[in-house]
């Protein structure tokens, strides 16, 4: 009965705070909508017995990629009236669309399908929640049998993450660094003048 | 009281993932200026792809569906940041956002 009545109310605050982030003026209001969104998300996660992808979920969502928008949308500084115009030109085909999609989407999953599973056709069966924990048991096998695209997902992030850093690095010109070739390049000839200047004159630099 | 219904099923589940993607869909379509909303409805889609991913599985019995949502996670990640990052660079040289008039490179 509380299960139920919790996926009710968590589903429900998902999809109004999700409503919320499309169509909140303050686009830092949408970041903070999006955050609720993956945090009820995350509950009805742990609902379902996938406890892994629920903390999952809040760490990197909540916890990278959210935060992540959070600094872009605070640090430029855009004039957000201008860009909500052409919110209610776009108002009606967007929803037209979003209601034969949704209908579409309600249709599929409302069908009943009877489907006979043979459990010994499964890649890996769930393993009873009181012998192996949710994370275990995706440790098991994310690190036998998906090794490769488990080394092949980390690839994929350092690549982005170069991709950030060369896309977002600027040098500037007018800033005095450090040129570690020019400083151990200098010798006693170059970095040493003798001069003799007269009495009341300076010596040129 | 009211029915909340007897119990939660996979199509609960789905139907669930249905609002979210297709709200996303929309929120592409109405915020066609603003491209850090279209980024965050993006990111929606995959939250809703990958709420279907582990109710497939856990209804399934089969825990595949929950290591490839993982996966569906880490291209979001990388996704968003690498989006953000043009984003930041395209906002350097233009001064604007707005994504409307981003056909410079049209032929």
């Amino acid at each position: 009965m509380i299960s139920i009545a919790a996926f009710w109310i968590l589903s429900a605050v998902a999809v109004i705070s999700a409503l919320m982030v499309v169509s909140a003026r303050n686009p830092v209001h949408s970041v903070l909508f999006l955050i609720l969104t993956f945090f009820t998300t995350a509950g009805l996660f742990v609902l379902l017995g996938a406890e892994y992808l629920a903390m999952l979920l809040i760490v990197v969502y909540v916890g990278a990629v959210a935060v992540l928008f959070l600094f872009v949308v605070m640090m430029l500084d855009i004039d957000f009236v201008e860009l909500k115009q052409g919110f209610m030109r776009y108002l009606p085909i967007g929803g037209l669309v979003a209601l034969i999609l949704f209908g579409m989407f309600i249709m599929v999953t409302s069908a009943r399908i009877e489907a006979k599973i043979d459990p010994n056709m499964l890649a890996s069966p769930t393993p009873d929640v009181s012998i192996t924990s949710n994370a275990k048991a995706i440790g098991e096998i994310l690190y036998t049998n998906y090794i490769l695209f488990f080394q092949l997902a980390g690839l994929v992030l350092f690549v982005a993450m170069v991709g950030a850093i060369v896309l977002t690095l600027q040098h500037r010109q007018n800033v005095k660094r450090q040129s570690v070739t020019a400083q151990t390049a200098r010798n006693r000839k170059t970095g040493v003048e003798i001069a003799k200047p007269k009495t009341g004159e300076g010596v040129s630099l | 009281m009211i029915d909340l219904g007897h119990s939660i099923g996979l199509t609960h589940y789905l139907a669930f993932a249905a609002a979210l993607f297709t709200i996303g869909v929309f929120g592409i379509f109405v915020n066609r200026k603003n491209i850090i909303v279209i980024l965050m409805s993006v990111e929606l889609i995959l939250l809703a792809v990958n709420v279907n991913f582990v109710a497939f599985s856990v209804f399934l019995g089969d825990l595949v569906g929950q290591v490839f949502a993982m996966f569906v996670l880490t291209v979001a990640a990388a996704e968003a940041a690498v989006g953000l990052a043009i984003l930041v660079v395209y906002f350097r040289n233009r001064g604007t956002i707005a994504v409307e008039d981003l056909n410079i490179m049209k032929g």
